[in-house]
């Protein structure tokens, strides 16, 4: 049981880190768009010039 | 009428023959808008764009003059949007209208992406607004506007950033505190379990006190940073001397930690660490999202119709210099160009041209203006140009003192007090009362208990699911109706709601499109179709910036005409095929004297030299949904009313179409509102739906108010709410869900004020320990949760039936 005299503050430690992560992530407009940047994936980059687009919506 | 535009979803009159290829297949297109933004998104290579999107596009606008950015350009203007950015470069926020999802994004950032002397493209869809880098040596602002406007956005300069940055700042603060409270509650329910299992009765153990000091440690951030905005409301509403929910949730948090903080430093007494965690992450939770709804309402009214100008076209001697229009005063001379919004009041000085003032009379038809007649601020030029001296600029004008009734308006609106702090202010004295009961009577009995059990009292009875009922119901039932499509903003609307006795409704862009339609055509010439009717008539009205020749958009291009020329009031005339065409009033058009036919609208006539081809009738039309959500407000037992600023028998007519009985015409602004007073006087509560700017002081105050999504952008910030697709049925279908919401606050509110009232006699006898506090707690806090969460499921169209048996009861009782 001693151990926990140990794990304890190393579990406050990790909650510690995580909401100055969180913090760093929602100070950096993170969370500001939620809805675009999950579809963002979905679009297509190649589409800069014509031939590209065009080969691509043959596959 | 047999396909809907593959762009804007709107239904393809017949006749039109507007189409492009898209994905290898020709899409039909309703306008020549449409066609020119589906050609600009393709040509550019981004046709992926319609795979994408999730919603149809909004319709464009029509072509606008094409100098009509060039303003922007100007020092003066660029200041307020534009600012300096690293290397050279400079960065210009944009309000950018008509994004409807994630897709326009892609596409707004491609297709400016792809211009020369542009830098990074960031927009923000929930925002509606765009930063965009750029190099002022390649690419000037106007053409950042130009490019946005072609792929069928209606951009804006983003200058009420200030405010921007507040809601962001804000919204921030509120997503840290959340994360804070989240994450220290998890931690302080694992010991907090710990110390259920662990613990016996019988004293402080050593793993009680470490988990205790552990458990302090975490919950100390959660109540003086997260739980903050709390503490320093109910201050703010004591100063009030008003009891709002805020003061027993303080109390409750603020005596409980105390309490809680003795405890673990002197080793004595209870914790309730878990307790005060768990409650606030659930109050920030609730209000979180009534937040991000009400700050989304303020974005979307951000700017998107700017009532005037940023420049103006000033004489400077006998040359027309573009400057901005704070710097216009009295006296000053200014060119108005067909199409162009007037920026200030003024007189005519020469030209002659008909005006449209529905923005700020609501009347529909355009007044012809002479030498001499006045022209007011925010209204619109239509056919020609005319020279104007102004007589009153910026704080003087007529816009502004329509301003200034509204906040008039706003002072009279009758106070709405919120349920929840009603039932508070009781609440709150009650256990207080209770608590100090019990300490009293434990003070006899066992003095070293009495603080104990006082405190538990407090911590039990804690107004968790009091103050979560309302809230929680409130939350569930804004993001549901903007799913179906009304932007709820201000918070008080659905309680307000339910209680409307009447609907008033203006008529112009609510009740109709706001857009002239053909309604009718007489043909009084052999061997001639109505469609070659309508190819000539939009021929010839192809290059006037009227409002009647937007009826004729769908057929532009069929036919070309040339030597076009606008007789002012009168009509126009042009050369198609080498015919001579006349095309407007009856006296104009043809020599010969016509009998105008019986009918509704404004008959138009259509002429060659050879005499008169055909009356064409136009006139705006009712939207489709209008009739049913009529219909459909009467049977949830409301009266329903039309009140116009329009002096023609229009209103008659339509009010006759959409079955609504009372109706008033010809009514001001100044009118409206006291007509509206005087229905409030009456005990009537009064749900006003308008868009112009003269149902500004009008919505402003009313009981509640909703605007359309195309209205001024001042009666859009006025508005309790905001209809987002122009489907006027989703009222019936808001009153029937704010009924339910109101019911399930009641149901909420009983709950909570239920267990409180079983709870607080155990606490006072001294009965509950922690873990059983919070137990109950958290389990009463679940159930009213989960009884909010039902409204979000609530299916709008069965609901309507179902929820209209309250409403009648509603009814007879009044």
């Amino acid at each position: 049981m001693d151990s926990l005299y140990f794990l304890i503050p190393i579990a406050v430690a990790l909650v510690a880190f995580a909401v100055k992560l969180f913090f760093w992530a929602v100070n950096n407009g993170q969370y500001d768009d939620l809805e675009t940047e999950g579809r963002r994936i979905l679009f297509e980059d190649d589409v800069q010039n014509q031939p590209a687009a065009d080969s691509d919506k043959e596959k | 009428m047999t396909s809907s535009c593959y762009h804007c979803g709107l239904p393809v009159p017949a006749g039109s023959n507007h189409s492009v290829v898209i994905e290898g297949a020709a899409r039909d297109m309703c306008c020549p808008g449409c066609e020119a933004v589906a050609t600009a998104i393709v040509s550019g290579g981004l046709d992926g764009f319609y795979r994408y999107r999730e919603k149809q596009s909004d319709r464009p606008e029509q072509a606008q003059p094409r100098d009509r950015w060039t303003a922007y350009d100007l020092p003066e203007v660029q200041q307020q949007f534009v600012h300096d950015w690293d290397g050279g470069s400079k960065m210009a926020a944009l309000l950018i209208g008509g994004i409807t999802c994630a897709a326009c994004v892609w596409l707004i950032e491609k297709h400016l992406g792809h211009l020369a002397g542009v830098g990074k493209v960031s927009v923000n869809a929930s925002t509606q607004r765009a930063q965009i880098v750029f190099d002022p040596e390649q690419i000037k602002p106007s053409q950042l506007f130009e490019a946005l406007e072609r792929i069928g956005y209606r951009p804006a300069p983003a200058t009420a950033a200030n405010r921007e940055n507040v809601i962001q700042a804000e919204h921030r603060a509120a997503l840290r505190r959340l994360g804070v409270a989240g994450l220290g509650t998890m931690q302080v329910m694992m010991f907090a379990i710990a110390l259920y299992f662990g613990a016996g009765s019988d004293g402080v153990g050593e793993f009680e006190r470490y988990f205790r000091w552990v458990s302090l440690l975490v919950a100390t951030p959660v109540v003086f940073y997260a739980a903050r905005p709390f503490f320093s409301a109910a201050l703010r509403s004591l100063r009030a001397r008003h009891l709002s929910m805020d003061v027993p949730v303080s109390i409750a948090i603020g005596l409980a930690y105390g309490a809680s903080f003795y405890a673990t430093v002197f080793g004595t007494g209870e914790v309730y660490f878990e307790s005060i965690s768990m409650f606030t992450f659930f109050l920030l939770l609730g209000r979180t999202v009534e937040m991000r709804a009400r700050h989304r309402a303020g974005l979307a009214s951000g700017g998107l119709a700017q009532l005037l100008p940023m420049t103006a076209a000033r004489y400077q001697g006998d040359e027309v210099v573009h400057v901005p229009v704070a710097a216009l005063v009295a006296g000053d001379r200014i060119l108005l160009r067909p199409g162009d919004t007037i920026p200030a009041d003024g007189e005519v000085l020469e030209g002659e041209s008909g005006v449209d003032e529905s923005l700020l009379s609501g009347e529909s038809a355009l007044q012809q203006k002479l030498v001499g007649s006045p022209v007011y601020a925010g209204s619109v030029n239509g056919d020609s140009s005319l020279t104007v001296r102004v007589t009153a600029a910026g704080q003087s004008t007529r816009l502004s003192a329509i301003e200034r009734l509204v906040e008039r308006a706003q002072l009279d609106k009758p106070a709405q007090v919120a349920l929840a702090d009603r039932v508070a202010g009781v609440f709150v004295g009650v256990v207080l009362l209770a608590a100090v009961g019990a300490f009293a009577v434990w003070w006899q009995l066992d003095p070293s208990r009495a603080f104990w059990v006082a405190l538990s009292v407090l911590v039990v009875t804690c107004p968790c699911a009091l103050s979560l009922a309302t809230p929680a119901a409130l939350a569930s039932a804004t993001l549901r109706l903007q799913e179906l499509g009304l932007l709820v903003a201000g918070g008080s609307l659905l309680e307000t709601l339910p209680r409307i006795s009447r609907v008033v409704f203006d008529k112009t862009g609510t009740l109709t499109r706001g857009e002239p339609r053909i309604l009718e055509i007489q043909l009084m010439r052999d061997g001639w179709a109505e469609q070659r009717v309508k190819d000539v008539a939009a021929a010839l009205e192809s290059q006037t910036h009227h409002p009647l020749a937007r009826a004729f958009r769908a057929w532009r291009g069929n036919l070309t005409a040339s030597k076009l020329k606008v007789h002012t009031g009168r009509g126009l005339e042009g050369q198609i095929e080498g015919v001579d065409y006349r095309l407007g009033r009856a006296d104009f058009a043809a020599p010969e004297i016509l009998a105008q036919p019986q009918g509704e609208g404004q008959w138009l006539l259509l002429a060659d030299g050879g005499g008169p081809i055909a009356w064409i009738a136009l006139g705006d039309q009712l939207r489709e949904t209008a009739r049913d959500a009529v219909h459909q407000l009467e049977k949830l037992g409301l009266s329903v009313e039309l009140l116009s600023g329009d002096q023609s028998n229009e209103v008659q007519r339509l009010a006759s179409q959409a079955s609504i009985a009372h109706f008033r015409a010809g009514a001001s602004p100044e009118d409206k509102l006291s007509h509206m007073q005087q229905l409030q006087a009456g005990e009537e509560k009064v749900l006003m739906v308008g868009d112009g700017l003269n149902d500004v002081p009008v919505l402003s105050g009313a009981d509640a108010s909703v605007a359309m999504m195309s209205a001024a952008d001042l009666a859009q910030s006025r508005a309790d709410a905001i209809l987002l697709n122009g489907d006027l049925q989703v009222l019936p279908q808001a009153i029937s869900l704010a009924r339910k919401c109101r019911q399930i606050v009641r149901q909420n509110l009983a709950w909570a004020l239920g267990y409180n009232a079983i709870a607080l006699p155990l606490a006072v006898c001294g009965l509950v320990p922690p873990w059983a506090a919070a137990i109950g707690m958290s389990a009463s806090s679940l159930v009213v949760v989960l009884n909010a969460l039902r409204l979000s499921r609530a299916n709008a169209s069965t609901e309507s039936a179902d929820s209209s048996v309250p409403g009648m009861q509603a009814h007879h009782a009044n």
